[in-house]
């Protein structure tokens, strides 16, 4: 575990400030550093992008506006106009998971999405959102969800298992989809970051020009893991109002 | 740069602590999922409350007045052009009944000029044509004059010769006779 070159290190959590609460260690980490950074950052794009309220918006105004508007048409033309509801809890999906995504890529910076608890609370806040809002609304016409119209009778009990394994296994990919992608990114990057040096150190002579290789990869690797940050945050975010949508509308 | 060199001052102390996760992969060690748990629920839930309660309001405050404001002007736009097109009907209008009555008068007056030189002209025709009449006549008379004066002369002429000649005398009427059937 001392090894600094370690791929797995980077996900290692270390307190920064111990706190205890009923028995359990609640201490201030660097995830949770970051996640406060996230909230501090997405709060200061917000209030200063709106702060000038101008008609002809500037440039982080235009920025500001342009998430809002993003955002907005996703969950309008996932969900319908009744959607717009649950806006800002997608929007604060996005941005939340966007600004720990973006954080975790800057060098020394921890990433909080990078560990399944966080991500699968992520996803089961969504859940919960869609059973509370499916049943509230729908009561138990909500199940009508699991029973698609048109299916011959014979094959009716299957195909209701099959839904209901698929609705039940939702908070699991959601979850997990995103942890995995942010896990894998950051090995890659830094195993490859890893090769860089181990070829510079170990090498004699000419070859260490041989470390260019590495470099080149992590270079290529560095957008679009960028890309993956942003895409994933959408991913998360678009399949949150489809399955809201799934709440809103149920029956297909 | 002094919060970074913290985290990695407590991440050492750890350390040197003696590595409480050793082995374990980090994102499966359950004595940190408290603490994650903890701040996800903290940090996302303040987000969530700022976002709905302040944050999203204000940008869509702006968004809502643009698109207001860009539907006034928009109605605006259509009454003013609206007016322009009324304006440019009336002036077409006033173009136009000036450009009949400029006709109507202009042709008016020439009708009545035209009238005005045709009678002028005809009366001086009229008068040119009693002048000349007037003028034929006496010339006519004054040419049956002359030619009578003529006839006269040559008899009294051919009277004179013949009595100058002939030492003789004839008749004026037989002198008359000759010069007619010389003439």
């Amino acid at each position: 575990m001392a090894d600094p070159l370690d791929p797995i290190k980077q996900f290692e959590i270390h307190p920064m400030q111990e706190f205890k609460l009923g028995g359990y260690d609640v201490s201030f980490t660097n995830s949770s550093f970051v996640m406060v950074m996230a909230v501090v950052l997405i709060g200061l794009f917000l209030f200063m992008g709106t702060s000038k309220r101008s008609l002809v918006p500037g440039r982080l105004q235009s920025m500001t506006e342009i998430s809002y508007e993003f955002v907005a048409n996703m969950v309008r033309s996932t969900a319908g106009r009744d959607g717009l509801k649950f806006f800002p809890f997608i929007y604060a999906l996005f941005m939340f998971i966007l600004f720990a995504n973006m954080l975790g890529l800057i060098p020394f910076f921890f990433t909080s999405t990078s560990h399944i608890v966080v991500t699968f609370a992520l996803a089961m806040s969504v859940m919960t959102t869609v059973l509370v809002v499916g049943l509230w609304k729908h009561g138990f016409k909500f199940f009508k969800l699991f029973v698609p119209s048109g299916v011959p009778i014979a094959i009716l009990p299957l195909v209701v298992l099959l839904e209901l394994i698929s609705f039940l296994s939702r908070p699991f990919s959601h979850g997990i989809r995103l942890w995995a992608n942010m896990l894998a990114g950051h090995i890659m990057l830094k195993l490859f970051a890893g090769f860089i040096i181990m070829m510079f150190a170990g090498l004699g002579g000419v070859a260490k020009i041989g470390a260019i290789a590495p470099f080149i990869m992590v270079i290529a690797l560095t957008p679009l893991e960028i890309l993956v940050a942003f895409l994933q945050a959408y991913v998360f975010a678009i399949l949150t109002s489809v399955y809201i949508n799934d709440a809103l509308h149920p029956g297909h | 740069m002094s919060i970074l060199s913290f985290t990695f001052a407590a991440a050492a102390a750890t350390n040197e602590a003696g590595e409480q996760a050793s082995g374990v992969f980090p994102p499966l060690d359950v004595s940190t999922f408290p603490s994650q748990l903890f701040w996800l629920f903290i940090t996302f839930g303040l987000l969530l409350l700022l976002l709905s309660k302040f944050l999203l309001p204000r940008v869509g405050g702006i968004l809502e007045d643009r698109s207001n404001r860009i539907a006034d002007d928009l109605d605006s736009a259509a009454r003013m052009q609206r007016d322009a097109e009324l304006a440019e009907k009336a002036y077409d209008q006033a173009l136009s009944d000036a450009r009949a009555k400029a006709h109507n008068v202009s042709e008016t007056t020439r009708a009545s000029i035209a009238a005005e030189i045709n009678s002028e002209l005809a009366a001086a025709e009229q008068h040119a044509g009693e002048q000349l009449e007037l003028a034929e006549a006496k010339i006519r008379k004054m040419r049956a004059k002359a030619l009578s004066n003529v006839d006269e002369i040559a008899a009294k002429t051919a009277k004179n010769l013949v009595e100058k000649l002939h030492t003789g005398t004839i008749n004026i009427a037989t002198a008359q006779k000759a010069v007619k059937a010389l003439g």
